[in-house]
């Protein structure tokens, strides 16, 4: 009588026939309403008086066709930037929230810095943080100051960024019960290794989700280079759209931005569902 | 079986009737072929080894899982079926796990009257005398307003009965409700369970606590492996089990009480 290899019973068969019906006509509901929901948004935006203009101007294929190559290698600049900026950031919200959970007082200053640091950079809008680094830093004439554009976007994206992600990692230190830190320094470990052993992969687990949330919004920000020179997607279509007076290359853009980051948050809900299974068991 | 061909129930109908209920996860088999029927006022205790399918059963029986195969009928409608709304069902029984899984941002008042009011429908007024009046039967009167974690694991179990009890409950399923509690505590909610049974309760439950069973229990029922090996009543489950596997289960909990 292995479980395995049982017989289902009739009441059983017809049970699952049953949940196959219903499973079926539950996707046809979806399919249909689906489907009557994108026709009526379609029919409102395409009977809308102004739509001939938008058309023209927003949804041109010739333009679009003209202006996508260009976009695309600029695109690729925000890929680049991206990845750079990415573990940076990581690394200094790290440490900066390893500085904040410092309780020794000589790590005062240290501390204090690291305090600072997250009270400005978050209050700053990270488009005023890429303006400051990136017309205020060459302008310093200092020996050996990066000038390139792309070098300083990265550095203002990531410390615009780095304050975000190091408040998202003390969220996650914090949230790991005391008792675990308790049981770690009964045990002899210090601050250090309490740190490393035992609360950090806790807590690492619990701020995947909102770490890449950051990551989905730095994806897009790294449009906001533009503004200091730097010719990546954005600033192409800009180009373009300004020679021709047509805005079609900005949904170019815009179409390579979703691309990036959907994937992003699908997999975003995934470590979270998967997250959410755990804790059920 | 007490079911024809056409799937109709013939005989008299009892309050739950659990029939050849399989559960299976990751390809075994938790649960092989369970039957069993409940009838109105009887307490019926399921004893047996961790793993041997007690609370999956009460799972199962609060719809909580899917059972792979087999019905359970609560007053003679199936429970089981496809169409049935599991909340509808839920609503007629009350379920008490061994974690309290009190709500811990409410104050025991709110904890209790949560269901009456929003799923039940009863005025707040109505609800929180109710929960009062149930409150002070159980010696927690002066325990109204305050948040869970105030209160001892002793009385945050008897909380949580309380609030299983609130919607009036056909049935009640305690699922181990005193394996995390220590001994001195372990008292007090036993009590408030004797007085269920005093008050005509319906009651499925599991435990590791055999003299409790013995007293409170009209029927025992011995699970293991996942089939439900042998049921009698207490007497009889205690003084004469008639299976080997009984025999040895019982001596092994009295040899680990006797240390």
């Amino acid at each position: 009588m292995s479980g395995a290899t049982r017989v289902k019973s009739d009441r059983q068969l017809q049970r699952e026939r049953l949940r196959r019906t219903r499973a079926v006509r539950s996707g046809t509901v979806a399919t249909v309403s689906t489907i009557v929901f994108l026709g009526a948004a379609a029919a409102v935006v395409t009977r809308s008086p102004g739509w001939p203009r938008v058309q023209d101007s927003f949804f041109d294929p010739e333009a679009f066709a003209r202006a996508w190559p260009d976009v695309l290698d600029g695109f690729w600049t925000n890929v680049q930037i991206f990845l750079i900026a990415e573990p940076l950031i990581l690394l200094l919200g790290l440490l900066v929230a390893l500085a904040r959970n410092l309780r020794a007082p000589v790590f005062f200053p240290l501390r204090a810095l690291a305090v600072a640091y997250t009270d400005v950079f978050r209050g700053v809008p990270t488009l005023l943080v890429i303006l400051l680094v990136g017309f205020g830093v060459p302008a310093l004439n200092l020996q050996g100051a990066p000038r390139d554009e792309v070098t300083l976007g990265v550095i203002a994206l990531t410390l615009a960024y780095g304050a975000y992600v190091a408040e998202v990692f003390r969220a996650g230190i914090d949230s790991v019960h005391p008792s675990q830190r308790a049981a770690a320094r009964s045990l002899g470990l210090s601050h250090g290794k309490t740190m490393r052993y035992v609360v950090l992969p806790q807590a690492w687990r619990r701020v995947v989700p909102p770490l890449l949330n950051d990551f989905v919004s730095l994806q897009k920000d790294t449009a906001l280079v533009s503004t200091i020179g730097v010719i990546e997607a954005l600033r192409q279509a800009q180009i373009y759209a300004a020679s021709k007076f047509n805005y079609t290359p900005y949904l170019a853009a815009a179409l390579l931005f979703v691309l990036l980051t959907i994937p992003m948050a699908r997999f975003t809900d995934y470590l979270a569902a998967r997250s959410q299974r755990r804790r059920g068991q | 079986m007490t079911r024809d061909d056409t799937g109709e129930r013939r005989g008299p109908v009892s309050l739950l009737t659990i029939e050849d209920v399989w559960k299976d996860y990751h390809g075994t088999s938790v649960l092989r072929g369970i039957d069993l029927s409940v009838e109105a006022h009887e307490v019926v205790c399921l004893i047996g080894a961790s793993g041997s399918g007690k609370s999956t059963l009460l799972r199962c029986v609060n719809l909580l899982e899917t059972v792979d195969d087999g019905a359970i009928y609560l007053d003679g409608a199936e429970i089981t079926d496809v169409r049935v709304d599991p909340d509808d069902v839920r609503r007629r029984m009350g379920i008490v796990f061994q974690a309290f899984n009190l709500f811990p941002h409410m104050t025991v008042l709110d904890n209790i009257t949560l269901a009456p009011r929003k799923v039940h429908g009863t005025g707040r007024a109505r609800a929180e005398e109710e929960a009062r009046d149930l409150l002070a039967r159980f010696g927690l009167a002066d325990k109204a307003g305050a948040y869970p974690d105030r209160l001892s694991g002793g009385q945050q179990q008897r909380v949580a009965i309380i609030r299983a009890l609130a919607t009036r409950p056909r049935l009640m399923l305690l699922d181990e409700v005193t394996s995390a509690l220590d001994p001195a505590l372990v008292t007090e909610v036993l009590g408030i369970i004797r007085e269920l049974k005093e008050g005509g309760m319906t009651m499925i439950l599991t435990t590791h606590e055999m003299g409790f069973c013995r007293e409170i229990a009209d029927t025992v029922c011995f699970l293991d492996g996942g089939v439900l090996l042998e049921r009698g009543t207490p007497e009889q489950i205690f003084t004469d089990p008639r299976e080997p596997r009984t025999r040895q289960f019982l001596k092994s909990v009295l040899d680990a009480r006797r240390l």
